[in-house]
């Protein structure tokens, strides 16, 4: 492909761009359209996988137990499918384009690929929904052999995923143009650093999927004899592990974007943000143990190493990202007029903008509930007592939907008006809808935490065990946790409504933005976006008391909980 | 701004601020310390699995199962036409997981130590020892060996925590703990 170097500013022929009348970035009219679509589909997938959602926590809630047993597993692991995977890689990849050509001022690489790209993606999801469906994949989403699914279910899966490496691809030619091109001077923003991190960490993850799920799909047509179980489980949570750390990454780079466009926020120190994302890529695929520690033939050698990222060294990076966006946000408030007390740049921030509320809670949400859960459940000795219990859904809804979903939904406020050029209607919904998702996905992250801390099982039909030859009466605690997650997943639920209602209605029905309306309203507020352009730097040493008190909290509430679950451990029968 | 190039085209030369150093160094040692347990556990806890594995053939381990039957079994368990085995203390001790059943009913002496062997005879399941809260994943193919000592008596539940198909939710087994006479 001949790229015109001599004339960067000019772009490639046949590229057409506008500019952003906001932030005065050019705008590559394919990334646009991409974005756009991979950003829709992202959401239909939200709200169909959401909707099953609710479907299963209405079936556990025991006193109202909607759903025969086979619809209930059936839309569990459609659920799983749908949220967990489409919806989150779709908005991945619009993140992806999004921190590459619009970030970077240029043209996306190959945008016939990243439109094939999207069609096998699009392809592979639909192949796996009708596989699921249709009722004869009703597997769980980690399809365990040597329960068999299907034959399309994994091809689905297998096309989705071919779909998503060749946007990948895209993505990483795209920093190549930006480069030969000259569209950015000196280093890839810090956005765009986490959105390559997201990006390399999907390449390996992907490669896990696809050394695992060929073969099944081979096998189940009947080409392979035998799949080993544990082989299986080591490589495939080598994609169901390692695909989360994409999450995370994203999220992490939409945390520093929103703190940036909003608050006019620069990280503390962008050596310091930029290892954090480093550690990421290094150790966090190591996560494959997680879920063999209380596997047989697997050495406790092998689990702690790996259980642990080394030495808690990925932990490591997602805590220096949890003091340093708290304290580039302190230090852009205090420098933007608040600096009275510990706490006024945090009482005064944009609370009432959703964007700025869904990253907060975004950020609180995956650190408090979801980080140190995952943590104490990552321990060799600590699994014991929470394997496949509702502790570990309980623990992963605060991650990827208290944590992933919030940011990307709080994301989504900002898109609407840049990308999509359109007004947020129904401002009252949009500026509620955080606070109702965000606690209705805490509730069900600490009610399932709390049943499966009292034993209860995840992935199963009825604890009362109707049917069942001998019995077994879980404590009344448990059945107590269990309606009120029911009464939590309706008020997510309602949250997650609010979201598609407010984005989808402004998306299609939306007045357009006008000169008039930008002046009015500007999406960036001007104490953040373009004033604090031009003094970009690492953030000149500031004192911080208020992040160094909700750093100090998070800290002992770690070391606390994390302290009591061994002294549960210390009390059940001695195993050697 | 983080949605910008660094200005500073050297920001690996930028000093850190001490909050940063402080909060790097102390999230590095609770690393460490939190390793650190996990190790320490295997020489002071009493609660950590044993690394003993076999692969084995589902059959082979059904014939094992059904030996220890024929030596121990003193009852049925209620109407349910399930055997109840009391092995000698000290002993190898089987239970294997199948659509939908533990197989078979153990009672155990409180304070004994048993050398415990699971496998599955089909698919993966989950051995939930409730309300003890103890949770083992079982696989067809793996005989995973363990000693345990139960240390309070009472009935307690195999709940099945791994899915395994449609009657997944009536697979519940039993262990009996009584006192030593």
């Amino acid at each position: 492909m001949a790229v015109d170097t001599q004339a960067p500013s000019r772009g490639f022929i046949g590229a057409s761009y506008r500019t952003c009348p906001e932030t005065g970035l050019k705008v590559c009219s394919q990334a646009e359209a991409l974005i756009k679509v991979n950003a829709v589909v992202a959401v239909v997938f939200l709200a169909v996988g959401g909707f099953f959602g609710l479907m299963v926590a209405l079936t556990r809630w025991p006193a109202v137990h909607l759903l025969p047993a086979d619809w209930f597993y059936l839309l569990l692991t459609a659920h799983g499918a749908d949220v967990l995977l489409f919806w989150v890689i779709f908005f991945e990849v619009a993140v992806l384009y999004f921190a590459s050509a619009i970030i970077l001022n240029c043209r996306l690489a190959a945008p016939k690929f990243a439109w094939l790209a999207f069609v096998l993606m699009v392809v592979g999801a639909v192949l796996a929904n009708v596989a699921v469906l249709q009722g004869e994949s009703s597997v769980m989403f980690t399809s365990y052999v040597p329960m068999q699914a299907a034959p399309h279910f994994y091809l689905g899966l297998i096309v989705f995923a071919v779909g998503t490496l060749i946007a990948v691809f895209c993505f990483f030619g795209t920093l190549v143009i930006a480069k030969e091109e000259g569209s950015y001077e000196g280093s890839v923003p810090l956005v765009t650093f986490g959105a390559i991190t997201a990006a390399i960490i999907a390449v390996f993850t992907i490669a896990s999927g696809a050394i695992i799920l060929i073969p099944t799909f081979l096998w189940s047509i009947g080409y392979i004899s035998h799949i080993d179980p544990l082989m299986y489980k080591v490589i495939w949570w080598g994609m169901g592990h390692a695909s989360q750390q994409i999450n995370v990454s994203a999220q992490v780079a939409i945390w520093y974007a929103v703190a940036a466009m909003l608050l006019g926020a620069k990280p503390l120190s962008e050596k310091v943000s930029r290892m954090a994302f480093l550690m990421y890529i290094l150790f966090l695929q190591l996560a494959s143990a997680h879920h063999l520690l209380v596997e047989p033939g697997v050495s406790s050698e092998w689990k702690i190493f790996n259980t642990s990222y080394a030495l808690y060294l990925a932990v490591l990076g997602s805590m220096i990202h949890g003091m340093s966006i708290p304290g580039a946000m302190e230090a852009a408030q205090r420098r933007n007029g608040f600096n009275n007390g510990i706490f006024e740049w945090l009482r005064k921030a944009p609370w009432s903008n959703p964007a700025f509320s869904g990253t907060m809670l975004s950020i609180v949400i995956f650190g408090f509930l979801g980080g140190i859960s995952g943590v104490v459940m990552g321990t060799e000795q600590l699994n014991l007592i929470m394997h496949n219990t509702l502790y570990v859904p309980g623990h992963f809804h605060a991650t990827v939907v208290g944590g992933t979903t919030l940011a990307f939904m709080a994301v989504s406020y900002l898109l609407v008006p840049l990308i999509f050029r359109k007004e947020i209607m129904f401002k009252k919904i949009a500026q509620w809808q955080p606070y109702v998702f965000g606690a209705g996905v805490a509730g069900i992250s600490l009610f399932m935490m709390g049943a499966g801390t009292l034993g209860v099982a995840r992935r199963h039909w009825d604890m009362g065990f109707s049917d069942a030859a001998m019995s077994f009466d879980y404590p009344a605690t448990a059945f107590l946790m269990m309606g009120l997650n029911g009464i939590a997943a309706l008020c997510a639920a309602l949250g997650g409504l609010m979201y598609v209602l407010v984005i989808v209605c402004s998306v299609f029905f939306g007045k357009a933005r006008t000169p008039e309306s930008i002046a009015a309203f500007p999406t960036l507020p001007k104490t953040g976006g373009a004033a604090t352009v031009t003094t970009y730097g690492s953030e000149a040493h500031p004192k911080l008391p208020g992040t160094v008190v909700l750093v100090s909290v998070f800290f002992v509430a770690f070391v606390l909980y994390y302290y009591v679950n061994w002294k549960y451990l210390s009390e059940v029968w001695p195993l050697s | 701004m983080a949605i910008f190039p660094p200005q500073n085209r050297l920001w690996w030369k930028e000093p850190l601020s001490g909050i940063e150093i402080t909060w790097i160094g102390v999230a590095f040692v609770w690393g460490l310390v939190m390793f650190g347990t996990m190790v320490g556990w295997h020489f002071v806890g009493k609660q950590n699995l044993s690394n003993e594995t076999y692969r084995i053939n589902p059959n082979a381990f059904g014939e094992k199962v059904e030996a220890m039957v024929e030596r121990y079994q003193v009852r049925e368990e209620g109407d349910t036409g399930i055997p109840v085995v009391h092995p000698a203390p000290g002993t190898d001790i089987y239970m294997l997981g199948r659509l939908w059943e533990w197989y078979p009913v153990l009672e155990l002496e409180k304070d004994q130590k048993y050398r415990l062997h699971l496998s599955s005879m089909d698919w993966q399941h989950g051995f939930s020892l409730q309300p003890q809260n103890i949770n083992l994943q079982v696989h067809p193919g793996y005989e995973m060996v363990l000693t345990i000592t139960p240390d309070k008596s009472g009935e307690y539940a195999v709940v099945c925590n791994e899915f395994c198909g449609i009657g997944h939710h009536t697979m519940v087994g039993k262990i009996h703990v009584i006192d030593n006479k």
